[in-house]
């Protein structure tokens, strides 16, 4: 390892022995692990009591590298599995870490759910808009009219917006960056580890070699900056019309509740209530 | 004929798989044969150890996979020492000079293509996979290049078909080439 | 338009030809390795045959859609592998409970779990047939080849339109991503399911089965009110919870509309039988190598035969007895740590005859020197 590797702050939190990482070259979900460590880093968090429970996708393949406990789950069930740990161990920081494909396709019923119930954990989904590890197939979130490998004519569904269907179900901190805003997405994932309830952060991050090969960007720069140029914060977009905001990503934080009682809180208290009537 | 066992080595990304597909269906579309094409990777996109294997024979093919090759097609070190000693007395090892230190023991025949250079200076080292095909066709007249060329141009998309079977031509020539230099009596 | 004549396929692909030429038009499915191919190629194949392609949310949805395409008139069918197949058997089974006709693939990689996802193994065996709860028989097909991908899933449709059933056709990651040249005939026979005459729709029993043991289908939309049910049901399909005998010969109808027609459902493979001393046993990939190593030990003057299990169930009890019959002892090869051995030794240890294991996991396959040197082993023993 190079010793500007080992120089790098990051360097004390990973598994050393599995690097180099298998992320392709220009995959996004590098710069979002950088954020969760430097965000740890930053709060001086026990590294020992948090956990990573992450899906199937090469985002959930971050538990190889941050050296900390990690559940590797069956595909779509990150949320679940992360909620029987968290609710034995409550004070465990518990990040479920969980690609747009894994969340959002097989993991959809799980994701509302978790959201209805404000379990208290920190989800963070690499959203590449793709299925990336299995070859490019189309995802719940690729744009109308993209290509993937199973939406050879361009993609006629149209996709979640996954931050909406987060705070509807009732997720009470919601928030979307992108690996292009590496320091507002530092600050929501610090926002998330203090939150005391459900936190969904949505990360955009470009998947070079699935989608961008398939839909013409003709290498990661162009890709990366394409989602840079496409972004708006909300404020800005409030004055936008429909029509202008088209194809737009919308940055910033959307929900952000305090006082709503996260679900260890609800059954400590039915616990307790118990308790004395015994 | 006997069958003909040839295996492709190197690494995710560098279109072995692709290769094998090629010459595989060179064979039996255009030159009647029964060949079957199979391919050994990891669940990584890029980077990984890749393989692919083609078997050609007149004869219905049982085995589909290769035990000891009469050509084996080598792209990466690791490929090489992997490989390297799976051949049969008497076969070809075609590779790519620029990436594979041949130090190997046993009768074969070996041909150096410095297959990613040539396709860079032609425009793109994604073609070296070409490179190679005309290679093949050379080195061990398994199929003609005519029967590749057709393939590749139905196999790659309209705006690197003049790259691709340019690639394999230049492969070809990279042969003949060392032939002419040995005296031309290999093969 | 159907492809015909020769054509270099990958096995995932020629099951979608395959389908298309049985007249398969809706398919939905999930991405999982080793069976994407089958996804991706149907994405492209079906809009071009005014059929329909869907990826759906997971495999529980898949299927799903599957059983309501198929009620809607549709031959349809889905594709996954291990994980996916799981997720599947709640409704497989009603499929079977429902008699919906439909064809499901299974592209056995190394389990368990997400296992090893680019590796093939033989693991489902036994889940292809026991994995949904209850009692029940289907029918499980495993080819060998691209060929027999092509022909097979044909069978499959067929049988799946004939006996109202689902059909598990497995496969492989071997043969599933070989590609091999095969032929494909101009004509084919192609079966549809029986349907009820119009005039019958005012006295319309749809679980009244023929002489055959197998109720006519209805499609949704042509007015015979159809009562589709998946808990137990009378004739009329209306649900009747309460009543063993009922239920007892509802059961009885449906796993012996299977069962009775073993001889034409069966499909095994022997060669060099006639005077084995030893029969190597085996199907899907490993079937390829068992083959060649046969070969190279009749060359060694050893008399071994070759066996092969075409249809996995309804099992080939009789085929494997005449075998037996014939043989002193037998070799089963297979990618799993025992799961064609138990149904072997089950069928042939009356016969006494002496069953040896080669198993092999870790998506390491079977060489024919392999086998071979196993086959030289079980016949020098007890000598």
């Amino acid at each position: 390892m190079s010793e500007v590797v080992r120089q790098h702050p990051a360097f004390k939190y990973m598994r050393k022995q599995f690097l180099p990482h298998i992320w392709c070259p220009g995959c996004g979900n590098g710069l979002i692990l950088a954020a969760i460590i430097r965000a740890i880093d930053e709060l001086g968090i026990d590294i020992d009591e948090t956990s990573f429970v992450t899906g199937i996708g090469c985002w959930g393949l971050t538990g190889n590298y941050i050296n900390a406990d990690w559940l590797h789950t069956t595909h779509g069930r990150a949320l679940p599995m992360a909620t029987g740990l968290k609710l034995m161990n409550p004070k465990l920081k518990v990040f479920a870490l969980t690609g747009d494909g894994d969340l959002a396709a097989i993991g959809g019923n799980h994701f509302i759910h978790a959201a209805r119930r404000n379990v208290d954990l920190i989800t963070i989904c690499s959203n590449n808009m793709i299925f990336g590890r299995t070859g490019g197939q189309v995802a719940p979130t690729t744009p109308e009219g993209k290509y993937a490998s199973t939406s050879p004519y361009g993609n006629i569904e149209r996709p979640f917006d996954l931050c909406r269907l987060a705070e509807a179900a009732g997720a009470t901190h919601v928030e979307r960056w992108t690996v292009m805003h590496p320091v507002p997405l530092t600050k929501a994932i610090k926002k998330a580890i203090e939150h005391k309830g459900f936190s969904f952060i949505e990360v955009l991050s470009p998947c070079p070699v699935q989608y961008g090969r398939k839909n013409k960007f003709r290498n990661p720069s162009v890709l990366y900056n394409w989602v840079k140029e496409q972004s708006v914060s909300i404020k800005k977009a409030q004055d936008m019309s429909e029509q202008e905001l088209e194809g737009k990503i919308i940055i910033g934080e959307f929900v952000k509740k305090e006082n709503i009682p996260d679900l260890s809180a609800q059954l400590l208290k039915l616990q307790e209530s118990c308790e004395k009537k015994s | 004929m006997p069958k003909y066992e040839i295996r492709f080595g190197g690494f995710g990304g560098q279109g072995v798989v692709l290769a094998g597909v090629i010459l595989a269906k060179a064979a039996s579309i255009e030159e009647g044969k029964n060949a079957v094409q199979t391919q050994l990777y990891g669940p990584d996109s890029r980077g990984g150890a890749a393989k692919s294997e083609v078997v050609i024979s007149d004869e219905k093919i049982d085995y589909p996979k290769v035990d000891k090759t009469d050509l084996l097609v080598l792209m990466s070190q690791e490929a090489a020492e992997k490989y390297g000693s799976e051949i049969k007395d008497n076969s070809i090892i075609i590779y790519d000079a620029d990436l594979v230190q041949l130090n190997l023991s046993g009768s074969f025949t070996p041909y150096p293509v410095r297959a990613t250079k040539i396709a860079a200076d032609m425009g793109n080292k994604i073609a070296a996979n070409m490179v190679m095909l005309g290679a093949v066709s050379a080195a061990t007249n398994i199929v003609s290049l005519e029967s590749l060329l057709k393939i590749i141009e139905a196999s790659v998309p309209a705006y690197a078909k003049e790259l691709n079977m340019n690639a394999a031509r230049e492969g070809f020539r990279a042969v003949k080439e060392i032939m002419g230099r040995r005296g031309g009596n290999e093969n | 338009m159907r492809i015909s004549g020769r054509q270099f396929l990958q096995g995932n692909e020629a099951v979608v030809e395959a389908a298309i030429a049985a007249g398969c038009r809706f398919f939905a499915g999930y991405p999982i390795t080793p069976a994407s191919e089958i996804a991706e190629t149907m994405a492209i194949r079906m809009p071009q045959e005014k059929g329909i392609f869907m990826q759906m949310e997971d495999e529980l949805a898949s299927l799903s859609a599957v059983i309501g395409a198929s009620w809607a008139g549709a031959k349809a069918m889905t594709a996954t592998s291990g994980p996916g197949f799981s997720l599947m058997q709640e409704n497989i089974g009603m499929a079977v409970m429902t008699e919906t006709p439909c064809v499901i693939v299974d592209v056995q990689r190394s389990g368990p779990s997400s296992g090893q996802a680019t590796r093939a193994a033989q693991g489902d065996l036994m889940q292809a047939k026991w994995g949904s709860h209850g009692d029940y028989e289907l029918i499980v097909i495993y080819p060998n080849s691209v060929q027999e991908l092509y022909d097979k899933t044909i069978e499959a449709f067929n049988l799946a339109e004939k006996y109202r059933t689902p059909v598990i056709l497995l496969s492989d990651e071997i043969i599933a991503h070989m590609r091999e040249n095969i032929y494909i005939p101009e004509t084919l026979d192609i079966i549809e399911r029986k349907r009820p005459r119009p005039e019958d729709k005012e006295h319309f029993l749809p679980w009244k089965p023929d002489d055959d043991g197998i109720p006519p289908m209805a499609k949704f939309g042509d007015g015979f009110k159809v009562m589709v049910e998946n808990n137990t049901h009378d004739a009329t399909g209306r649900t009747n919870q309460t009543d063993a005998a009922l239920h007892t010969q509802l059961i009885n109808r449906l796993c012996n509309k299977i069962l009775n027609a073993k001889k034409d459902i069966v499909k095994t493979e022997g060669l060099f039988l006639d005077d084995a001393e030893l029969v190597v046993v085996s199907c899907g990939c490993v079937s390829r190598s068992a083959l060649e190593a046969v070969k190279l030990a009749r060359q060694k003057g050893i008399k071994a035969g070759y066996f092969r299990l075409i249809t996995i169930w309804p099992f080939a009890d009789e085929q494997l007895i005449e075998v037996a019959g014939a043989t002193k002892k037998m070799l089963v090869a297979e990618m799993n740590t025992g799961k064609l051995l138990r149904e072997v030794k089950r069928v042939v240890d009356p016969y006494g005859v002496q069953v040896n294991h080669l198993p092999k996991i870790g998506g390491a396959y079977h060489t024919p020197g392999e086998i071979l040197a196993s086959i030289e082993k079980a016949v020098k023993e007890n000598e």
